[in-house]
Formats: C-alpha cells, structure tokens, sequence
C-alpha cells in the first residue's frame, strides 16, 4: 500500500505511510487513556480505525444497523452564517424535510441563556408556530456562557482580572454569585419554552467557562426535573475535561474541576440530565487519526459507565472533526463511523 | 461554526436514522420521552410499528409504513396528517406524551 491521504486536525491534508498511521492511532489513544485514567483502545479496535483511515474512497458509512439518532446545537445559526435568506422556521423544515434531521433545535442567534432573557416572549410564539408545522421532537438550545455575568458585560467583578491580582478569594466568589445568577436565567428561559411546548432543551458548551459553568447547567437541570419531571434535557459539553477556573467547586461532594467524560456523565445523571453530550477537542497539530482515536477513547470509557443516552458532540473542532468552517466530508464520515462502530453511542 | 453539507448533512447520511424520511424521529422520540438507550429505542419503535429493526432506516418501506399509519410523510399526501396532527398519532401509537400534543389538548 502505499502512502494514505488524509489530514491535520485544522482540515489540511497530509500523506502517511502505513506505520505512521499505526502510530498516530496508537499514540492518540495512549494520550486519552493517560490523561483521563481509562482503558486505551484495543489492537483490535485501532486496526478497525486503521481500515478506516485506509478505505480509498472519499466518503465512508457505518454498516447497515448500526445507525444513530442525531440531535444539533445552533441549527438555524448554522445557515445564517452562510447568509442563506431563510427564517428560523424555515431552517428547521429544511433539516426535517430536506437534510435527514433526527431532531430539530430553535435557537437565537444570541445563542446564551443570559440575553435571551429579555426576550424569551418572542422565542415563545415561534417555538409554538414551529410545533405546529413539523413533526421531528423540537429543542430549544443555548450556551449558560459564564462570561457574559462578569465586567465589562455583567454585574460580577471579572475573575479574570482579579486572579492576576492575586484577589482568588474575590474571584472564587465572582464565579459562585455569576453561577447562582446564570441558573435563575437558564431556568426562567427554559421554563417558558417548555410551557410552550418544546420537546426538550439543549444546554450547549457547558463548561466553557469552567467548573462554575458546569455547575450552573447542573444546577439548571436539577430545578427543571424537580418543577418539569418529563422535561427531556440535553446537557452538550465544552471540552474533554472541566477547567478548573474556580478549583473548589463541588456537587453532590465531587469536585468539578479536572473531571473527565466518564465522571462528568455521573454528574449529569445524578441533576437529571436525559442525554449527555461528551465532548473532546481537536488538537489542530496532530493528524485526524491521531485525533480520532483519542476522541473515541473518551468517548468509549463515557458511553460505557452511561446509563442515558450519550451523544457524543462531533461539530467542527470537536470529535475529531477538523476545526476548519468547511470540514471536509473524507474526515467527517470517518469520525462518524469510527466513534460510532467503537464506542456504544445512542446518537451524536 | 461550520458548515450544514460538512457537518448535518455528512453525519446524516454517514451514520444518521433518516429522520421522517425513515424513522429517526420516532427513535429520537424514545430517547427524549423515555430516556432508552439506541438498541431499546429502535426494538420499542419496531415492535409499535409491526416491522423489523431493520425496516426503521429504509425510507421505502417506512415511507408505506407511516402512510399506513397517518404518521408523517416527507412528501405530504392529500387528506394525511402532517405537523402537529402527525404527532397526535405519533403519541398514541407510541404510548408517550409529547409536550405540544399534551398542551393543545388542555387548551
């Protein structure tokens, strides 16, 4: 055989021979398995990858059977962006009718909990409309985005000024009072879109502010299953592992800070979260191989302890998926199929 | 960030259900509702169906399937429900409650 085509993790393409393959596949899963203290992926399992990676054509599936459900973040965003003219409603008929949409997600192009606030009585009506007119399960979608509550753009002292001060006790207080105040925000928003019917709720990149971030999506759900008992919650990540910005967090006595997929899983079980979104980022200077088998060996560990549904995240800059706004569709279909074929996922 | 062909699109046909052009929706639905895991997801779809696991991705058979059952069709077909109409079937035959149907009958 000679030289495989195939690509770095920011999408450009690059040509390695056989071993080179090996050891990329093999020395991603060694990093996962190291950092995240889990089993790295079997020979059998990396030659799987490896056949993957092989496969000369451009495009590859998962065999017959063994499809999954797929739910989305950002969904209108994601043709707004591109400047297509179409209206939030019209986006989500065209994933139901014209792109295979498993199911659909409403969300503003303001994509935070915080500045839909405001404005959730215009969400309300056109989340209603939309029920009206399509049949796939609906959700409705935003980030809990911590730094939207610290100075210049919230009320709270910016922790990001007062650590390099050494002020961490103010800082630590910051992140808790900004926490308690995005949870009010999340739950007043989502309980308007559930009283207008939505199937479920995304709280996207939770986390992306560190462990007060992923405490406050905990603590959000936690309240909404206690007022919502059928309210299906899907809680997507931010990265591999919580930043630990605070460092002292904790719920239910664990500490948030440094926590991998298959612990954060445990987590989001215990607030009532139907299903868990694991992430892994792409490392933009490793090969798409090296990428793919780190991610999965998340991923499998998380799918694996998970008594609900996971889908793994697998957008741009994640799940192997290249960090490039056009990925390219030969490392799509291979993330796809090699995290679903490898790991025990219920969707992505 | 990223684009609907690279990303939904590539994902839906690399690995996807189908959506309501097979039964995507309807396993979806048992994940959301009931919180099932994908293998129990597609036997409780298949079983309430009357047709093969198999059968849920096939967008021939299930497009004769949902017909049959007043469910939903990609393509519309005259007198067939669609939308919210669609789900009020989709409820019974599944046996859950979905959010929309449940309110628009209290109100």
């Amino acid at each position: 055989m000679g030289k495989i085509w195939t690509r770095f993790g920011d999408g450009t393409p690059v040509a390695l021979t056989e071993s080179e393959l090996m050891r990329d596949l093999e020395e991603g899963t060694e990093d996962a398995a190291d950092r995240a203290k889990v089993a790295p992926l079997s020979q059998d399992e990396l030659k799987h990858l490896f056949s993957i990676f092989a496969s000369p054509y451009r495009f590859v599936s998962v065999e017959p059977g063994k499809e999954v459900v797929l739910s989305y973040d950002g969904t209108p965003l994601k043709m707004w962006r591109t400047q297509v003219s179409v209206n939030r409603i019209q986006c989500l008929e065209i994933y139901e009718k014209l792109m295979g949409a498993d199911t659909l997600e409403l969300g503003h192009v303001d994509y935070s909990f915080k500045p839909i606030k405001p404005i959730v009585g215009f969400e309300q009506p056109l989340m209603e409309k939309a029920l009206m007119t399509t049949t796939a399960p609906i959700f409705y979608g935003a980030m809990p985005n911590l730094g939207l509550y610290s100075q210049p753009d919230g009320p709270f002292p910016n922790p990001a000024e007062l650590m390099p001060e050494g002020k961490i006790e103010e800082a630590q207080e910051s992140y808790e009072a900004a926490a308690e105040e995005a949870v009010k925000d999340i739950v007043y928003v989502c309980s308007s879109l559930y009283e207008s019917g939505a199937d479920g709720i995304v709280l996207d990149t939770v986390g992306a502010a560190g462990d007060a971030d992923f405490l406050a999506g905990l603590k959000a759900c936690e309240i909404l299953k206690k007022k919502y008992p059928e309210m299906c919650i899907e809680l997507g990540m931010a990265g591999e592992f919580v930043l630990g910005m605070h460092g002292d967090l904790t719920y239910d006595g664990v500490r948030l800070a440094g926590l991998y997929p298959q612990d954060q899983v445990k987590l989001a079980e215990k607030a009532g979260v139907t299903i868990f979104g694991p992430v892994c980022n792409t490392n933009t200077n490793k090969s798409s191989p090296w990428n793919l088998s780190r991610a999965i060996t998340f991923m499998k560990a998380c799918g694996e302890i998970a008594k609900i549904p996971v889908h793994v995240n697998m957008g741009m800059g994640v799940g192997a998926v290249t960090a490039h706004d056009h990925p390219p569709i030969d490392i799509v279909s291979r993330a796809s199929k090699g995290m679903v074929e490898i790991c025990r996922l219920d969707g992505l | 960030m990223g684009d609907p062909l690279g990303m939904a699109i590539s994902h839906a046909v690399a690995s996807g259900m189908g959506g309501m052009r097979a039964a995507g929706d309807l396993v979806a639905r048992m994940q959301m509702t009931r919180g099932m895991k994908i293998d129990e997801a597609k036997t409780y779809v298949a079983d309430k169906l009357n047709v093969a696991v198999s059968d849920l991705t096939d967008p021939v058979l299930m497009t004769e399937v949902r017909q049959d059952l007043k469910i939903g069709t990609l393509h519309p077909v005259p007198n067939n429900p669609e939308g919210i109409e669609a789900k009020v079937k989709i409820a019974e035959l599944l046996d859950i409650d979905i959010n929309c149907v449940k309110r628009l009958r209290v109100s």
